[in-house]
C-alpha cells in the first residue's frame, strides 16, 4: 500500500490508522501469522497499532502479546500466564535509556562507573539467557538512544562520568552480544532516533505525560524500522533490484545524447551523484542481491552506457540485461521467470512516474519505491529495507555468481538435443547427508524462504531447527550440489519425523535455482536408503497448498508414491514403500558427509 | 480563524482519528460521548489536531482541557 512506504506521511499515518487497518485486512489472498510478544519498558500501545501496519502491508498477520507498563523485566524473569501459553513467534524487548536503572554520578571513579555498565548489562544478559531458554524463538532488542541533555557538554560522550558515554558504551555491549548470539537482533534505535531529529524525538513532554519513549509523531518511523527486520526474519526480503537506465543509474538519454553526453562520474555535482548511487548498488550487489536491467532503449546503447569509463557499474555486474521496447510491466514478468524468482522478490526502480504506475498496477507485489531526483535513491532504496540483512551466509556472498552461473547453462542447454546428455555434460556432483552444525543457520534460513519449491511451507526458527538437528526422531537431508559451471551451495532440505515404521515426512523443500536437475531423485533415493536403515517401511509425504507451491503438487506421485487421501483444500497425502525401491538418479554423483573436509 | 472554521476542521480530524464519519463535535463534546475516545487515543488526538492546525499544546492544558470546546478556545487564541 502506497500510503506505507517509505518515504511515508507518517502525519497521515497516525491520522488515518484505524481506516488504513480496516482496508489491510480486507485484502484477499495468505497472509502469515505471527504471535509477537513486547515487553516494554514504556508505553508500546502506539508501536503495536503502526507495527501492524506495516506488517500487514507485507503479508504478515501479527497477534500480539503486550506486556504491562514498565514490567519487560520482570516479564520476561517471572512470565504469568498469559506470557507462557502465549508461545510467542517473537519476543521483541523495547526498552530506551529511560529504563537505565543507575547512572555515573560525577563523583564515579573509573571502575564505579564500569561496575555500574556491569550491573546494567547483566541485568540485560540475563533476561536474553531466559527468554531464549524458555521460548526458542528469534529476540528483538531496542540498542540505547542518545541521552537528550549533556551534562558535561561535549565532554559527556567520552568522560567515564558522562551519560553520553555510559550509553554508548552499554550499546557496545549488546552488540558484543548480538555478534556471538544467532536469533538475536538488535534494532537500531540510536540510529533512528538520530536520523529523526533527537531533540523532537527525546521531547520530554512525551515521557512525563504518556510515558513513550519519543515523541508520538516518530512512533511509525520507529515501528516501520523494527518491522523490516520482523519481515526479513519471516521470509519477505526482496531478492533482485531491477534498474531502469537514462535518469536512474545516469543523467541524461544515452539514446539521444550519446555515451559521451550522459551524466556519470566526477565532472559535475550531478554526475558525482549518479556515481554515487552506482556505488551503491555495486555494494549491494556484492551483499548478495541480484541487479537487472529493465530499461528501454536499444540494447547496443544500454550496454554502452554501461560500459562509459566514468561509471561504476559494468554490464557484467547484471544478470539479466532487459533493454528493449517491450513493456516494462512484460520485461520484470519475464525476468521473474528467468531468475526463476516471484515477481514480489523484485524491486523496480526507475525515476519515470508512468512507468512506476505502470508496472504497480500490472505486477501485484513487485515493490515501486519513489524514485523523484538522484539524490534521494539511495535514501528512499535504503530506508525502504527490502534487503534488510538478519542472516548473513556465506551463500548471500556468491548469490551473484550462481545467477550468472545459471545463465551459462541455459546457453549450454540451447546446445544439446537430449535433455539428459545435456544434464550429464554438467558434471554435477552432490553431497546429501545428515545436517552438520555449519549448515545450520544456511538450512533454516532456506525454510524460510522458499515458496515455490516447498510441500508444507513450515517454517523454523533457529532454536527449532536446532532441536531437530539434536534428535534420534528424526531423518534429515540437507542437500549441496556442484557443477562444472559453479557451487550451488546448499539447495534442498528434506526432514521428517519417525512413527513406528512410517517416516512422516514434515520438509521437502528446494531452490529454485536447481530446478529440473533431477536433485530432488537424489534426494530422494538417499532418504530411501537412510529410511530402510533405521527400520522405516513407509514414506508418507503431505503436500498443503499455497498460493505459490503449486509446482510441488504433484512432486510424490512423480517420485512414485501413491495418492492415499485428498481434501477438499487440495492438501493429499502420498505414501511410498521402502522395499522394491529402485534408484532414480542416474545424472548427479552423490557422496556424503565423510567425504567432504 | 475563526470559530467555525475551527469547528469544522476540529470535526474532520475527529472522524479520521475515530474512524466514524458519524461524529459531530460541539464545544460541549467531551471522552464521553465518543465511545473509542480513551486515554490512549486521546495521544493520537491530540497529535492530529496539533499538525491540523500548525500549534502545539502546552503539556498543562492537555491535562486540564474539559471538553472540545476548551480545546477550541486554546485553538482560536494560539492560530491568526
Amino acid at each position: 500500500m502506497k500510503e506505507l512506504e517509505y518515504p511515508f506521511d507518517a502525519e497521515y499515518i497516525i491520522k488515518k490508522r484505524k481506516s488504513l487497518r480496516r482496508s489491510l485486512l480486507s485484502k484477499e489472498g495468505p497472509r502469515l501469522k505471527k504471535r509477537i510478544a513486547v515487553l516494554g519498558g514504556s508505553t508500546t500501545n502506539d508501536i503495536v497499532v503502526y507495527l501492524e501496519l506495516f506488517l500487514l502491508d507485507q503479508g504478515i498477520e501479527p497477534v500480539f502479546y503486550q506486556s504491562e507498563y514498565g514490567q519487560y523485566w520482570q516479564d520476561a524473569m517471572f512470565p504469568g500466564e498469559e506470557l507462557s501459553s502465549f508461545a510467542p513467534d517473537l519476543v521483541f524487548i523495547h526498552t530506551s535509556n529511560r529504563n537505565i536503572t543507575a547512572y555515573p554520578s560525577v563523583s564515579s571513579t573509573p571502575e564505579e562507573a564500569q561496575q555500574l555498565l556491569e550491573a546494567e548489562y547483566s541485568r540485560f544478559e540475563q533476561m536474553w539467557q531466559k527468554i531464549a531458554e524458555t521460548y526458542h524463538c528469534p529476540i528483538i532488542q531496542n540498542n540505547f538512544e542518545l541521552p537528550f541533555y549533556r551534562l558535561m557538554g561535549n565532554r559527556d560522550c567520552y568522560d567515564h562520568r558522562g551519560r553520553t558515554h555510559f550509553v554508548t558504551s552499554l550499546n557496545e555491549r549488546f552488540y558484543a552480544y548480538a555478534r556471538e548470539h544467532e536469533g538475536f537482533y538488535i534494532n537500531d534505535l540510536q540510529f533512528i532516533s538520530s536520523s529523526y531529529g533527537l531533540k523532537a524525538w527525546s521531547d520530554p513532554s512525551y515521557w512525563n505525560m504518556y510515558k513513550y519513549a519519543m515523541c508520538v509523531e516518530a512512533i511509525p518511523e520507529f515501528s516501520f524500522n523494527l518491522a523490516s527486520i520482523i519481515k526479513s526474519l519471516f521470509g519477505k526480503n526482496k531478492k533482485a533490484l531491477a534498474l531502469d537506465l537514462d535518469n536512474t543509474l545516469w543523467g541524461g538519454v544515452v539514446g539521444d545524447d550519446g555515451v559521451d553526453g550522459i551524466q556519470i562520474g566526477q565532472e559535475t555535482g550531478v554526475a558525482q551523484s549518479y556515481y554515487e548511487f552506482q556505488s551503491y548498488l555495486k555494494e549491494l550487489k556484492n551483499l548478495g542481491v541480484i541487479l537487472t536491467v529493465c530499461s528501454k532503449n536499444d540494447h547496443e546503447n544500454a550496454i554502452a552506457g554501461l560500459q562509459h569509463p566514468e561509471g561504476v557499474l559494468r554490464p557484467e555486474d547484471f544478470i539479466i540485461i532487459k533493454a528493449n521496447w517491450e513493456n516494462k510491466d512484460r520485461n520484470i514478468v519475464q525476468t521473474a521467470a528467468e531468475l526463476n524468482i516471484l515477481p514480489d522478490a523484485i524491486v523496480f526502480a526507475d525515476d519515470n512516474p508512468a512507468e512506476r504506475e505502470i508496472v504497480r498496477a500490472q505486477v501485484p507485489g513487485v515493490a515501486v519505491p519513489l524514485m523523484d531526483s538522484v539524490e534521494h535513491y539511495i535514501i528512499h532504496l535504503d530506508r525502504s529495507g527490502f534487503f534488510e540483512v538478519t542472516n548473513f551466509s556465506a551463500d548471500d556472498l556468491k548469490r551473484n555468481d550462481m545467477y550468472k552461473a545459471n545463465a551459462q547453462r541455459a546457453a549450454q542447454q540451447a546446445s544439446f538435443a537430449d535433455y539428459t546428455d545435456y544434464l550429464l555434460s554438467l558434471d554435477m556432483k552432490a553431497v546429501i547427508d545428515d545436517f552438520l552444525p555449519v549448515y545450520l543457520q544456511r538450512i533454516t534460513q532456506l525454510t524460510n524462504k522458499s515458496n515455490q519449491f516447498n510441500v508444507t511451507t513450515r517454517r523454523y526458527t533457529t532454536a527449532e531447527m536446532e532441536a531437530v538437528a539434536a534428535s534420534d526422531d528424526y531423518i534429515r537431508l540437507y542437500g549441496k550440489l556442484v557443477d562444472k559451471f559453479g557451487d550451488n551451495g546448499i539447495v534442498s532440505v528434506v526432514i521428517g519425523h519417525k512413527n513406528g515404521t512410517v517416516l512422516e515426512m514434515d520438509l521437502w523443500l528446494m531452490s529454485c535455482r536447481v530446478l529440473k536437475r533431477d536433485m530432488e531423485l537424489a534426494m530422494l533415493d538417499t532418504l530411501v536408503e537412510k529410511s530402510r536403515q533405521q527400520g522405516i517401511q513407509t514414506i508418507r509425504g503431505y503436500y498443503y497448498p499455497t498460493a505459490k507451491n503449486h509446482m510441488v503438487h504433484d512432486l510424490y506421485g512423480r517420485f512414485g508414491f501413491a495418492k492415499v487421501q485428498e481434501e477438499e483444500d487440495g492438501s493429499t497425502v502420498w505414501e511410498l514403500s521402502t522395499e522394491g525401491y529402485e534408484a532414480q538418479n542416474h545424472v548427479i554423483a552423490v557422496s556424503g558427509n565423510s567425504e567432504i573436509g | 480563524m475563526d470559530m467555525k472554521t475551527i469547528y469544522a476542521a476540529l470535526n474532520e480530524v475527529f472522524r479520521d482519528v475515530f474512524d466514524d464519519d458519524s461524529i459531530v463535535v460541539g464545544p460541549k463534546t467531551t471522552a464521553n460521548d465518543i465511545e473509542d475516545w480513551d486515554s490512549l487515543e486521546h495521544i493520537t488526538l491530540i497529535s492530529a489536531v496539533e499538525k491540523r492546525f500548525k500549534m502545539k499544546f502546552k503539556m498543562g492544558e492537555i491535562s486540564s482541557m474539559k471538553n472540545v470546546g476548551e480545546m477550541a478556545q486554546i485553538i482560536a487564541s494560539r492560530v491568526k
